[in-house]
């Protein structure tokens, strides 16, 4: 008996998820017979099936429910949203009752009347939303007269009703009782209908080839008039409890009687009424599926012909054992490897081959389409459209995808927390949708697809898009983040906040949403899987969700890697390049106060090693060590090791409860050779580390929010003579070298060292400032044009992510101002006074070789950063131009419209009151630089960004910070203004 | 290696369910007790992949036919002289929940049947640590057994 639960509560679940949707397709193609047949039959599978398993509860409400879908069909009553609420609600709680009969092995006690007694009420017709439909109904069965009995009787919904309390009367009978011991009733029921039909000239077609051999058996058993009496008896008495005409029950009774002899005597004639199907259940055969009324047993048994159930327990355990089985394949194909020649080889070969095809088949039973996991979703939307007065269309593409299912599993939730976000937050209310021109009804997309090893999931809607405003104030109010930190922040960098724990920008929490369980469960719900979730939005266009997460996690590629004499598996997909760093190679590791850092072509990287990390014993010197490249979210960092190996396909293990708190681990495997190892999580590994930055709250900032921090300004903090200590931006640092006094030598007057084949002159910040106080000292390398110069220092104290404004300019050579950096006042370095310093025919060769033409440029630098401003202008005018500043885009235009006049126009893109690109359309259009040069400025640059920059004006646009590359644009910008006059 | 006692004469009259057998080990000079039913596997010395940053208790792991196996110093665990490097110890291999773990213990003994109504709560003078690994002892013929519960290590070592 379990085992038939068990199949029931599999059978029933399985046929709700179906019908959620199908009944949301009703209600927008109401009309579709195959679909209410459909959905009919899956009602009545479950109320059948209820019945006989003694769940009266379930049974009672599923036969109302059926009743109504009765009515959808007969075309007696319209399909309505009002009319179809309940009926979606009876499925709710049919589901709820399955649910808790799966714990608890009982139905829920309790009354449903309340349900039952409204669905009644719409079957019969009284709820607004439903027509009578005589009319139609006539039109529809237009081949039968107004004599038809089929009609006078009410249609296929009373003969339903009809032979149910038919068969609730024969099984009290206990003159007939004992034939249906045994029998399935449902199927009884379903051909019984089908054939009163057929005998009433109704619609449905009954093949009653079935019933002859179980006829034949009753007449053989001693049918006899007696039980023709009662049951001719029990059917008319169910057709008058319903009310039927007199008339109509006279006609029926005279039709039945006329079978009495065909049916008593004559077993090759498809006529009587019931007991001659009891004992056919067995016999029975398949009806064409496409018959709108095939008894319900049939068709899911054609269906299921090629597809069995199988318990999930037993293909995860299957696919543990071919995890194994591919491990040892691996270690047998590893033994053979390092064998010349054996005759193992070809068998081997052969064993190889197979368990890949079983692996590959077994993974195949584990991917499920991704409709499934969608499954739900067209109800919900739905629901939500109702609830919140919208109208929303649910557009499903590339539903067929398939995926593991322990993916699918996790993604659900995520998903339909997206899509309830994406039609309550996302889309407008159709007044609103009208009042900005859209059409009334809104769109959710999902779109899956396969991309190399991943499922690209995209969740879009056609709304407003995110309220980059609403999301600062809820910045503010939260404290995520402090006002001037906002200023800076571009709309994207702002929008990437509503992944931070406990944001919902409903202003008012609705019920479907803004309960505080936000986005950020969806990010590390899907992070969990090595999933990564990515946010575009655009303000009254809509917002788009892009998802990537692996096909499977069962089976991984893995890079292994070694550090101190033990192996681990690095997770492929994290992995962006590796670096190996020798004694004499290009790259270096460097060292910042004892913080490892790596230049890796233009930037940073912060680096970890592992061997520290791990705190595992340094085993003797190494002369090359490998940078692993790694990246999480957004942020890059380097992975030191000592060794890199293969790439592994590796079965990824749970680590032992004891070891879950170690978050630098994701799991553990074993290898070809039968080690066991761990396999490193990066996410883990950043968190513990607190990559990048050096703030208190540095995992929030690296992991949760580097966008956030790009738009700071890494600053390199050092000693240098008296004061306060010195900071210079990081990225103006060209290189950091320890250089002794012994290295130092006098080249005409002035210490210098030798540097890359040149001299490079060293100088220091004041004249007091004593070099080389100790043997060893760190020194700035700045580097121009390909000349360096050295700024000695006495101490590097850090390196800080900061946003900085100068706070006092100073007068003095060589500080740009001074600014509070961690809290303690900062000089700020101009490095292009030391530059000039060391070499005095610097600027000289510079203006040279930048300017043919004579006369001083005048530059308009429009930056809200005073910073920038401060460190841009000296940039400037030690190269010979003259510069005007304004620190927004509205002074910015003011001054151009005063009339002065520039040669060039320098403008950053993120400033407040109005921004570059604001600044440079108005400027276009409204002053006499339309065909100046513009150049953009902003701290970073996606290809969008740059192409963004064309279109609204822009001449050119390029990197802060990159003062190469800044003052040869300029000079390009110069020599085309010069060809084109 | 000491003597265990037989199982007492009289234990036979009684219902067999009361019965319950016990492989006996040795940590440290000190006789302890392991349901024999939790153990799937004694294992001679086997090497260890050690596990950077795992509790000092968790030597590391093990594969055990293809099955990956957390391996408990016990002589760390129960607070005693860790092991030299030259003394190559024996595992136990345990089951808990869905996980397996190995057991690192000197020597192993025989399997004892004992009554479980002669087990006697540990006295409140004993090592706090031990007691919290051990739900009771029996007094054998010449020492005294101290009765390991594996639930309690396995949750122990995943406090720790």
């Amino acid at each position: 008996m379990d085992d038939i639960l068990g199949e029931f509560i599999a059978e029933t679940n399985e046929g709700i998820e179906l019908l959620d949707g199908e009944l949301v397709r009703l209600e927008q193609n109401p009309d579709d017979p195959e679909l209410i047949s459909h959905i009919f039959r899956v009602l009545h599978t479950i109320k059948g099936t209820c019945g006989f398993l003694g769940l009266p509860r379930l049974a009672a409400l599923a036969h109302a429910g059926e009743n109504v879908l009765g009515q959808f069909r007969d075309g007696s009553i319209t399909v309505t949203p009002t009319a179809m609420n309940p009926v979606l609600e009876a499925l709710d709680r049919i589901r709820s009752f399955v649910a808790t009969l799966e714990e608890t092995g009982e139905e829920p006690s309790g009354n449903d009347s309340d349900l039952i007694e409204e669905l009644n009420r719409v079957a019969k017709g009284e709820d607004a939303g439903v027509k009578l439909a005589s009319d139609e109904e006539t039109e529809r069965n237009g081949q039968h007269t107004q004599e038809d009995l089929y009609t006078r009787i009410g249609g296929l919904s009373s003969i339903d009703m009809a032979v149910e309390i038919f068969y609730e009367r024969l099984l009290d009978d206990d003159r007939v009782k004992e034939y249906f011991t045994d029998v399935n009733m449902d199927r009884l029921q379903g051909m019984q209908r089908a054939f009163l039909s057929m005998v009433l000239g109704g619609p449905d077609e009954y093949e009653g080839r079935d019933l002859r051999a179980a006829h034949e058996h009753l007449v053989e058993k001693g049918l006899n008039d007696e039980h023709f009496d009662v049951v001719a008896a029990h059917l008319l008495g169910s057709l008058v409890e319903l009310d039927v005409p007199e008339d109509v029950v006279k006609a029926m009774a005279t039709k039945l009687e006329s079978t009495r002899s065909d049916v008593l005597n004559k077993p090759s004639d498809p006529i009587e009424v019931t007991e001659e199907v009891h004992a056919n259940q067995e016999s029975q055969n398949v009806d064409e599926p496409s018959k709108p009324q095939t008894p319900s047993g049939g068709e899911s048994k054609k269906a299921s012909a090629r597809t069995i159930r199988v318990n999930v327990d037993v293909l995860e355990s299957l696919m543990t054992v071919v995890s194994e089985l591919v491990l040892t394949r691996n270690q047998l194909m590893q033994i053979l490897r390092a064998q010349k020649e054996s005759e193992f080889a070809s068998p081997l070969q052969r064993l190889n081959q197979v368990t890949s095809e079983l692996q590959e088949s077994v993974m195949q039973t584990r991917m499920q389409p991704i409709g499934n996991a969608w499954s739900k979703l067209p109800r919900i939307v739905r629901d939500l459209a109702q609830e919140l007065d919208k109208k929303i269309d649910l557009v499903m593409k590339g539903a067929e995808t398939e995926l593991d299912r322990q993916v699918l599993d996790e993604i659900k939730d995520p998903l339909t927390h997206m899509v309830r976000n994406a039609a309550d937050h996302g889309l407008e209310t159709t007044e609103e949708r009208r009042t900005a021109g859209k059409s009334e009804t809104g769109n959710i997309i999902l779109n899956a697809r396969h991309e190399g090893g991943h499922i690209i999931l995209e969740v879009s809607d056609d709304g407003h898009g995110l309220d980059t405003d609403r999301i600062r104030d809820k910045i503010l109010k939260n404290g995520l983040a402090t006002e001037s930190e906002i200023e800076n922040l571009s709309e994207q960098q702002i929008q990437q906040f509503i992944f931070k724990p406990g944001f919902s920008t409903a202003t008012n929490v609705t019920n479907v949403s803004g309960r505080g369980v936000g986005m950020d469960v969806v990010r590390s719900n899907i992070g969990k899987i090595g999933g990564t979730v990515e946010l575009s939005s655009s303000a009254g266009k809509g917002t788009k969700f892009t998802i990537k997460i692996p096909l499977t996690l069962a089976i991984i590629s893995a890079l292994i890697v070694e550090s101190g004499g033990q192996r681990f598996a690095l997770p492929q997909n994290s992995v962006i390049e590796l670096v190996r760093i020798t004694s004499n190679s290009t790259h270096k590791i460097e060292m910042v106060k004892g913080t490892p850092v790596l230049r890796l072509r233009d930037r940073l990287l912060s680096l970890v090693n592992l061997k520290s990390l791990l705190e595992i014993e340094n085993q003797g010197s190494q002369n090359e060590t490998y940078v692993i490249v790694t990246q999480v979210g957004t942020q890059m960092f380097g992975i030191v090791v000592d060794r890199v190996f293969d790439t592994e396909e590796i079965v990824v293990k749970p680590v032992a409860e004891a070891l879950r708190n170690l978050p630098i681990y994701s799991g553990n495997t074993i290898l070809g050779d039968g080690s066991v190892i761990m396999i490193l999580d990066p996410i883990g590994i950043a968190n513990v580390n607190g990559v990048s930055t050096s703030g208190e709250d540095s995992y929030e900032e690296s992991t949760e929010d580097m966008a956030h921090l790009r738009e700071k300004t890494s600053m390199l903090i050092f000693k240098a003579g008296q004061g306060a200590p010195k900071a210079v931006p990081l990225a103006l640092v060209s290189r950091i070298e320890d250089i002794s006094l012994d290295d130092v030598e006098n080249a005409g007057g002035q210490p210098a060292v030798q540097y890359r084949d040149q001299l490079m002159p060293l100088v220091t910040l004041t004249k007091d400032q004593q070099p080389f106080k100790e043997s060893k000292q760190p020194v700035l390398a700045f580097s121009d044009r390909g000349r360096s110069v050295g700024l000695v220092t006495d101490e590097i104290i850090d390196i800080v992510e900061t946003d900085v404004s100068v706070e006092m300019k100073t007068e003095s050579n060589g500080l740009i101002g001074t600014a509070i950096i961690g809290g303690t006042a900062t000089d700020l370095i101009d490095t292009t006074h030391f530059l000039g310093q060391a070499c005095d025919d610097w600027f000289d060769v510079q203006r040279e070789s930048s300017f043919g033409d004579t006369g001083e440029k005048h530059i308009l630098l429009v930056d809200d950063s005073s910073f920038f401003r401060n460190l841009l202008t000296p940039i400037l005018e030690s190269a010979g131009y003259k510069v005007t500043q304004a620190d927004n885009g509205a002074n910015g235009l003011e001054i151009c419209q005063s009339g002065e006049s520039f040669d060039l126009i320098i403008s950053d893109l993120e400033m407040p009151i109005m921004d570059g690109f604001g600044f440079v359309s108005h400027v276009r259009k409204e002053t006499q630089f339309e065909e100046t040069p513009i150049i953009a400025l902003s701290s970073h640059a996606s290809p969008e960004d740059i192409a963004r920059c064309m279109e609204a004006g822009f001449t050119s646009h390029v990197e802060k910070l990159n003062r190469e590359t800044f003052l040869s644009r300029l000079k390009e910008c110069f020599a085309e203004r010069r060809k084109a006059a | 290696m000491s003597t265990l006692a037989p199982i007492q004469s009289t234990s036979t009259i009684e219902s067999t369910s009361n019965i319950e057998e016990y492989l006996s080990i040795f940590v440290g000079g000190q006789t302890f007790g392991i349901p024999v039913l939790k153990v799937q596997d004694v294992l001679s010395y086997q090497r260890v992949a050690s596990i950077p940053l795992s509790p000092p208790q968790i030597r590391g792991s093990i594969n055990l036919r293809g099955r990956i196996v957390t391996v408990i110093d016990m002589r760390i665990l129960l607070e005693l002289d860790p092991f030299t490097d030259e003394q190559k110890p024996m595992n136990i291999v345990v089951e808990h929940g869905s996980e397996a773990y190995s057991l690192l213990v000197d020597e192993v003994g025989e399997v004892i049947e004992l009554n479980v109504n002669d087990c006697e709560p540990n006295p409140a003078t004993i090592d706090p640590k031990w007691r919290e690994l051990s739900n009771g002892l029996f007094r054998l013929d010449k020492e005294l057994m101290m009765v390991l519960d594996i639930a309690l290590i396995a949750n122990w070592s995943e406090e720790a």
